[in-house]
């Protein structure tokens, strides 16, 4: 529709389109290999072991640092959460989970500074970090 | 192509330590090779739209238009906007930060971008949808209310951590992208 309206405007858009891709493209290749790598180590099991019930505050933490060093894309990370749930994951712990992967992202902070700077970068990802576990003990309490 | 490589080396040491891991533990260095190709696969299938939309963003929408809606003194009209704006998104968190960029030169009030970020990253739409069909609608009604709560109070919080001319100085940075 935009090609139809303006081709020269279209043309612009795409450039700046591919200028902004390419401007991320270094440090988002080096998330891609470390994501990898991370989880060629953590495997599913030691997750649930983490996780798993009975897992308690202790298991809320692990399941916060977890959650916020790793990148799960969400139509992977939900049936996961289902599957630990299943597997006697307390909702606490799976909130803490489910929260933290979304809204705070440690190895996307070099990412996140080149749009922010660094201290915008670090004081959201600490107050996203603190609300997801605020928001996990809500969400425990109410759903017991 | 110095430049380049500089650029990637990051990127290229990791690649390296990948290769000499595998050749150790060869287990380990080929599993991590499969993750890394299957994101990589997903991924480039994610952001193409999102980097043409965000270069459409750029052109076709002016400045005036951005800061009427989403500019400061835009209110509680331009929560809603950036609220909606990063609900109606898709594609990982980190896809949002050029978009963001694109933002700041637009002349957005930082307060509503960082509940755009904050929209993105929890509330959009289909996720939602997936997200109550496997943990339930309680566990993800109960969360979206705590997170709209959340977000805003994180963005203002954000703003809030930097000074006048910290905000200058971030807006300037993307004035000559």
């Amino acid at each position: 529709m935009s090609f139809f309206k303006d081709r020269e405007k279209t043309k612009m858009a795409l450039k700046k389109a591919w200028k902004a891709f390419e401007n991320i493209l270094p440090q988002f290749l080096a998330i891609l290999v470390i994501i990898g790598l991370a989880f060629a180590v953590l495997t599913p099991e030691m997750i649930t072991k983490l996780l798993g019930a009975n897992s308690g505050l202790w298991g809320v933490l692990a399941a916060s640092v977890v959650g916020s060093i790793t990148l799960i894309p969400g139509f992977v990370a939900f049936p996961l959460a289902a599957a630990l749930l299943k597997n006697g994951a307390g909702y606490m712990q799976i909130a803490a989970f489910v929260s933290t992967l979304m809204m705070v992202g440690v190895v996307t902070v070099p990412l996140e500074m080149k749009t922010f700077g660094k201290r915008a970068t670090l004081v959201r990802n600490i107050s996203a970090y603190v609300f997801s576990l605020v928001a996990a003990l809500v969400i425990g309490v109410v759903l017991q | 192509m110095k430049k380049t490589v500089k650029r990637y080396k990051v990127f290229l040491l990791l690649a390296l330590a990948n290769i000499i891991i595998g050749l150790v533990v060869p287990e380990i260095g080929e599993r991590s090779l499969d993750l890394t190709r299957v994101n990589l696969m997903e991924m480039l299938s994610v952001l193409p739209p999102i980097f043409v939309l965000l270069g459409l963003l750029d052109v076709w929408v002016d400045r005036a238009t951005m800061i009427r809606y989403t500019g400061k003194g835009s209110g509680f009209k331009g929560v809603l906007i950036s609220f909606l704006l990063g609900s109606a998104a898709a594609g990982p968190l980190y896809a949002a930060f050029p978009v963001a960029g694109v933002m700041m030169k637009k002349g957005s009030s930082l307060t509503n971008i960082f509940i755009f970020i904050g929209a993105w990253s929890t509330t959009k739409i289909p996720m939602l949808t997936f997200e109550a069909a496997s943990l339930g609608l309680p566990f993800t009604l109960t969360r979206l209310a705590l997170s709209i709560v959340g977000i805003t109070t994180i963005a203002l919080i954000t703003q809030k951590s930097l000074n006048d001319q910290q905000k200058e100085q971030l807006y300037k940075l993307h004035q000559t992208q």
